[in-house]
């Protein structure tokens, strides 16, 4: 086994084994968007940002357009300071609006910009004016609960 | 009576005790692999030479596992997932399971059966045939010069194995779910890609699949250096090496992932 | 053996050593002259091989010295030791030949390690030590294709390789045939005086030893016994060495392990148990 069959043995190997890396990054992560590099800041505030982490992505139109990356609790104001990088290649106006949903019924939680008509566009370390909190599920479901009883009653109480 | 009771607690104490000598004198000899691992970079085709013996002579059973476990995870998957109409979902299962456990977990056991046990017969045999004293005495560090190399092949082989590992296996849980039992290609590979974050789950495979490779290599070599040099001694020591350091990874794995994927 | 201190090449005084709490050696002296060839002799375990370690620095002793070229050997630093040990040359007992590696790189090994020498100089070099010891036909084979006398010589051909001060060999006369026994014989005693080296030979092969040494010391029980030039051994009529060097079954090293009774007295207790039962 002299040298040079060695170093291409090895050299062989180590290709394939950063080539099988690549396809994994690549093919079978989503390694595109981590890469992009090109990205500027923004910040908005909630009021609740229910299950909302950081890295979760934040949507134009459906589109993954950048991600969350840090989330902050503003203690003067008490109320969440989220910060995110968007993809330099879109600008979005100053009436965005910002609401937090959620993918499917029971999914992750993602940030969606709904953009308005404004000329004037967002700027790196600008913060977002408009935004709308998660939907809690627990109060969703004890105001539904609420609101029938309420019914209920007035419907009893028309019967009487 | 109390005597028996006395001589059991006495032996157990002497097990322990050894075990933790041991132990103190295995982190010695890792310092020491450290401290003299300047002829492993300098003279690099050392540390290639051992590359192949480890990395590339393990390559047929690394894929040929991957790609057999590859495909029965989408055959149980697919069985498990159709029953609540999820079975587009199987990409996702396949994926994530290679990439953060599967992939590192299984490719460091058979690393260690079969690259980890071949390096401890090795140096035993090297000890016990005096050559590694021969290299002593005509003043060449046998440390520098047979330990070190076989450790740091073992750290740098060990991730591209369990990438090529988790590559094949999805390769193989592919030609099942997609070819042969006609899930959709679209969503198996779109969801997968979805759901399968670079640095949460891949980089988190990478990091464990080192540490697996540094805890391998050590007990591997370790073992070598210390057995006694006789036939029975340098056996012993080859299934120890295969037995501690599978349990050790098994170990190191639940750790890592407490830490790693805690937060998802 | 009378010798000026300038003129020995080893010195061990009043060394001991002991290993977890059984003492190897008690306080031996002995004095290795230059260009001379020395025989270390004794029954199996009395602490010849621990010897060797002691002037090669593998272990170090619990008390006493070792001088070697005046320094003292378990007081050096690893770099000194490393200078040292580039200039002793060790034989070990089945030649402890590389085995993944040719004849030919066994032999280069020290060369490449430690010279900056070029290839061609080295392929010179390694076939001019394989033609001292036989062997330069030889030079393509791996350890494995070996017979025990041509590794041995290999072995030899490759402690050789950087002209040492001083050749340390480690029963080189164990499992060879008569033949390979004298060739290894002449070759230790060729390659002394051809490099002005001083060599230790190891061993109880008592014939091939006395044909080929200067001078001889006995080691009994961690001690030296007996010391001589090879005539007077012969001639001596000290217990020891008489039976050693004849080859005695019985004498001060017993024939019988120490059992608890003698044997006599035991066949005669148990036959009487026997018959009380009976």
């Amino acid at each position: 086994m002299n040298r040079a069959t060695l170093d291409l043995w090895v050299g062989i190997f180590v290709a394939i084994g950063l080539g099988a890396l690549l396809f994994l990054g690549l093919k079978v992560g989503n390694l595109t968007f981590a890469s992009a590099g090109e990205t500027y800041q923004l910040h908005a505030k909630f009021d609740n940002i229910g299950g909302l982490k950081v890295r979760a992505p934040v949507k134009s139109a459906g589109v993954v357009v950048g991600r969350v990356s840090e989330i902050k609790f503003d203690p003067v104001a008490y109320v969440a300071v989220v910060t995110m990088l968007i993809d330099k290649r879109y600008q979005f106006p100053r009436d965005t609006f910002a609401t937090i949903n959620t993918s499917g019924l029971l999914g992750e939680q993602y940030i969606s910009f709904e953009v308005g008509g404004d000329t004037a566009m967002l700027k790196n370390g600008d913060f977002i004016k408009k935004t709308q909190s998660a939907v809690v599920l627990e109060k969703l479901i004890s105001q539904f609960l609420f609101s029938n009883n309420k019914a209920g009653e007035a419907g009893g109480n028309a019967k009487k | 009576m109390a005597n028996k009771l006395i001589a059991v607690l006495t032996d157990l104490g002497h097990r322990v005790t050894g075990a933790l000598w041991r132990l103190g004198f295995a982190s010695r000899f890792l310092l020491m692999i450290l401290v003299y691992s300047g002829t492993s970079l300098r003279r690099f085709h050392l540390t290639i030479r051992e590359i192949y013996f480890s990395g590339v002579m393990s390559l047929i059973i690394i894929l040929v596992s991957g790609l057999f476990v590859g495909m029965v995870l989408g055959l149980q998957g697919y069985d498990t997932l159709e029953r609540y109409g999820s079975s587009s979902a199987l990409g996702v299962l396949v994926a994530l399971s290679l990439v953060r456990e599967l992939g590192p977990v299984v490719a460091a056991l058979l690393f260690a059966s079969r690259a980890g046990s071949a390096i401890t017969a090795e140096i035993g045999l090297m000890k016990a045939t005096e050559q590694l004293s021969a290299m002593e005495m005509m003043a060449v560090n046998p440390i520098a010069r047979v330990v070190a190399p076989r450790f740091w092949a073992g750290v740098l082989s060990m991730p591209l194995l369990a990438a090529l590992f988790s590559a094949m296996g999805i390769f193989g849980g592919y030609l099942v779910g997609v070819r042969l039992i006609g899930v959709d290609a679209g969503s198996f590979w779109s969801q997968m890609q979805a759901s399968v974050d670079f640095r949460e789950d891949i980089v988190n495979g990478v990091i464990k699949s080192f540490v697996f490779g540094i805890i391998i290599s050590w007990i591997a070599v370790f073992e070598g250096y210390d057995a006694e040099p006789t036939a029975e001694g340098v056996s012993g020591a080859t299934t120890r090496t295969v037995v501690t350091s599978s349990l050790a990874v098994l170990a190191a794995d639940f750790i890592l992932t407490a830490f790693m994927f805690r937060g998802a | 053996m009378p010798s000026t201190p300038s003129d020995s090449l080893v010195k061990v005084s009043n060394l001991s050593f002991a290993y977890d709490r059984r003492p190897v050696l008690s306080g031996i002296n002995m004095e290795i002259p230059r260009g001379k060839v020395v025989a270390i002799m004794g029954a199996s375990g009395c602490g010849k091989t621990t010897t060797l370690r002691l002037i090669g620095g593998q272990i170090k002793p619990t008390s006493g010295e070792v001088r070697v070229d005046g320094k003292v050997v378990h007081r050096l630093s690893s770099d000194g030791l490393y200078q040292l040990r580039r200039r002793m040359g060790m034989l070990f007992q089945f030649g402890a030949l590389f085995t993944d590696m040719s004849v030919y790189d066994n032999v280069a090994f020290q060369m490449r390690e430690h010279t900056d020498f070029p290839e061609e100089l080295i392929n010179d070099l390694v076939l001019m030590k394989l033609h001292a010891v036989g062997l330069r036909g030889a030079h393509e084979l791996m350890p494995s294709e070996l017979s025990g006398g041509m590794a041995r010589r290999v072995a030899l051909a490759r402690a050789i390789a950087l002209d040492p001060m001083l050749m340390m060999y480690d029963e080189p006369f164990a499992g060879l045939d008569p033949i390979s026994m004298s060739i290894v014989g002449e070759l230790i005693r060729k390659l002394n005086d051809a490099l002005g080296a001083s060599s230790i030979i190891v061993t109880h092969d008592v014939q091939e030893s006395l044909k080929i040494v200067d001078y001889v010391y006995f080691v009994s029980a961690g001690k030296v016994v007996a010391e001589g030039t090879p005539e007077e051994i012969k001639a001596s009529r000290a217990e020891y060495v008489h039976q050693f060097v004849w080859g005695e079954a019985d004498g001060p090293v017993p024939f019988h392990y120490p059992a608890t009774q003698p044997y006599g007295e035991e066949i005669m207790t148990q036959a009487a148990e026997v018959s009380n039962r009976g």
